[in-house]
């Protein structure tokens, strides 16, 4: 990589140790993808729940916390994805004192580097939305997939270390979806039937990802006649990058950038009725026990909030089920405000705060809880629930509340 | 002995056996890292154990928690040897750098074709190439 004369006194050990772990890293990563040189970015994104750092993982947080103050801040705005445990419910959950010590050592050790504890994966609905061309180091697959598609920034996959390490030197390696080239369609798909819900939005995601199968696909995808809103994209793109590793899509009139195809001739993939009812269809367990209903993945905007609220108005959670709503801290607020929060949790549900359920030692809470069946309205909560050793069923939210009600799926 | 040429990869030079399916992977998705084993119902390798492996898989999945699996799982001793990809996203690189593991792909062909479970290999990052030292069921 071509390195300018700050970036080369960075790798010297000027700036500090933190900093020079930071682009050495880069480095690395931008010579395997042959990145010709940097990019400034203006945010960075960290996912660094507690599960999977390990306690290795934060012990190698506070080892790069420790350094003066001056060679530990970042650069650029740095927030976090959810985390491992939420303080005020975690008893409530089944986890332990040492996950939430453990979790304790790794907020601490952010603070030190002067991250924003914003512990979200919707900071493009609840923090700050970025603009067309703004080059950014997001952590998160779904943050990532709706900033460059929805708003046309450019974004790859930072992992957590990489996102910490583009906080400290404040650029990442251009690659990927910073290049023009990396962003034109590659695959192209028409809709003939409109998901109907936010679970069918997630299916589409899945059905299209699963299509694509590759992180360097874009697809296209047409038939869209009405913007469906940022809660259905947030849906549809997180459920895209779940399934298909995908990082960007174009649909016409509704994402930021005129889609230009890799392959003017490539072939069109129809997706219809058929295919959006067989997606859900796949997961169906009817009349089954329900031990557990999460709508989470991604976390809650507000509309959200008052919708699941609205639809649970008045009833009693059955009590063999566990029902969990997860959210952001600054949606947490909205909802204490509002009423929303003490309105789901007269149900016996439990609402959460920076978590995003499959983050949070998902395998564990199965265990503790005897947790199997899971019922959710995210296609993208389905798709990685499976190896933790749960059976997830995908529903729409007024079914999933339903079946939290009658402790089975109807 | 077969040569297979690659894109430069990331880690150090290291010898083991391969463990092939033509699956995608995630450490979140599909693995239960505290028995070592692939978890996820439906991957082909579910049930068995992938360590001190070299796994050879078709491509990666979504999600960004692999960045810091691998160096957890290196940090418990129970961590593939190599991993031997057709094409990665940018997760799987930056955790294999940040864990140390080695990692390679872009090859010629279909790399989940051209080797077999039980193959012994040389995976070599710095030169770009993977050795079929030995194929399996070949063993002197």
């Amino acid at each position: 990589m071509r390195l300018n004369d700050e970036e080369r006194a960075i790798l010297a050990g000027e700036a500090g140790e933190s900093r020079r772990w930071a682009i050495q890293h880069q480095i690395q990563v931008g010579e395997f993808f042959d990145a010709a040189d940097f990019v400034t970015v203006s945010q960075a994104h960290i996912m660094a729940d507690t599960e999977s750092l390990g306690e290795a993982g934060v012990a190698f947080l506070e080892a790069l916390a420790a350094a003066p103050e001056a060679e530990r801040r970042v650069r650029v705005p740095t927030l976090t994805d959810p985390r491992g445990l939420d303080f005020a419910v975690y008893k409530r959950l089944g986890q332990t004192d040492a996950m939430a010590a453990l979790e304790a050592r790794a907020i601490a050790a952010l603070r030190a580097f002067g991250v924003l504890m914003t512990d979200t994966c919707i900071n493009y609905q609840t923090i700050l939305p970025p603009v067309r061309g703004e080059h950014l180091a997001m952590g998160d697959t779904g943050v990532v997939v709706y900033s460059n598609s929805v708003f046309g920034a450019r974004s790859n996959f930072e992992g957590g270390p990489s996102a910490l390490a583009a906080g400290l030197t404040g650029r990442t390696p251009r690659y990927g979806f910073h290049l023009d080239e990396c962003r034109r369609a590659t695959r192209r798909f028409r809709l003939d039937s409109t998901p109907r819900d936010l679970s069918e939005w997630g299916a589409l995601g899945g059905i299209v990802g699963r299509a694509c199968g590759s992180y360097w696909q874009v697809p296209l995808i047409e038939g869209v006649e009405t913007p469906p809103g940022s809660d259905a994209l947030k849906h549809f793109g997180a459920a895209l990058a779940s399934y298909g590793s995908v990082a960007l899509f174009h649909m016409p009139e509704i994402t930021a950038e005129d889609a230009v195809l890799a392959d003017p001739a490539a072939a069109t993939t129809r997706i219809d009725r058929a295919e959006l009812d067989a997606f859900s269809a796949a997961y169906a367990a009817v009349g089954d026990k329900v031990d557990v209903v999460v709508f989470a993945a991604p976390q809650l905007s507000l509309i959200e909030m008052q919708q699941v609220g609205d639809a649970l108005s008045g009833r009693t959670v059955h009590p063999q089920t566990t029902l969990i709503v997860a959210t952001s801290p600054e949606i947490k607020h909205a909802a204490d405000r509002m009423g929303l929060t003490e309105r789901i949790e007269a149900t016996g549900a439990i609402v959460a705060a920076g978590i995003c359920f499959y983050q949070s030692y998902a395998g564990e809470l199965a265990e503790v809880n005897g947790w199997r069946r899971l019922v959710t309205n995210s296609a993208k909560l389905t798709n990685i629930i499976g190896g933790y050793g749960y059976q997830p069923t995908l529903m729409s939210l007024e079914r999933c509340v339903a079946a939290a009600i009658a402790g089975r799926i109807r | 002995m077969t040569i297979l040429r690659c894109h430069p990869g990331i880690g150090p030079a290291v010898g083991g056996v391969a463990l092939v399916a033509p699956d995608n992977f995630s450490a979140r998705y599909d693995l239960d890292r505290n028995k070592g084993v692939f978890s996820r119902p439906g991957h082909a390798l579910v049930g068995q154990s992938y360590d001190s492996r070299i796994l050879v898989l078709n491509d990666a999945k979504g999600g960004v928690a692999t960045a810091w699996m691998l160096h957890e799982m290196k940090s418990r001793g129970i961590v593939p040897l190599a991993l031997v990809f057709n094409r990665v996203n940018p997760i799987l690189a930056q955790g294999a750098a940040f864990g140390g593991v080695t990692m390679v792909d872009r090859f010629a062909g279909d790399v989940t074709q051209l080797i077999r479970t039980g193959d012994r290999l040389r995976v070599d990052p710095a030169a770009g190439t993977v050795e079929i030292v030995e194929r399996a069921g070949e063993r002197r």
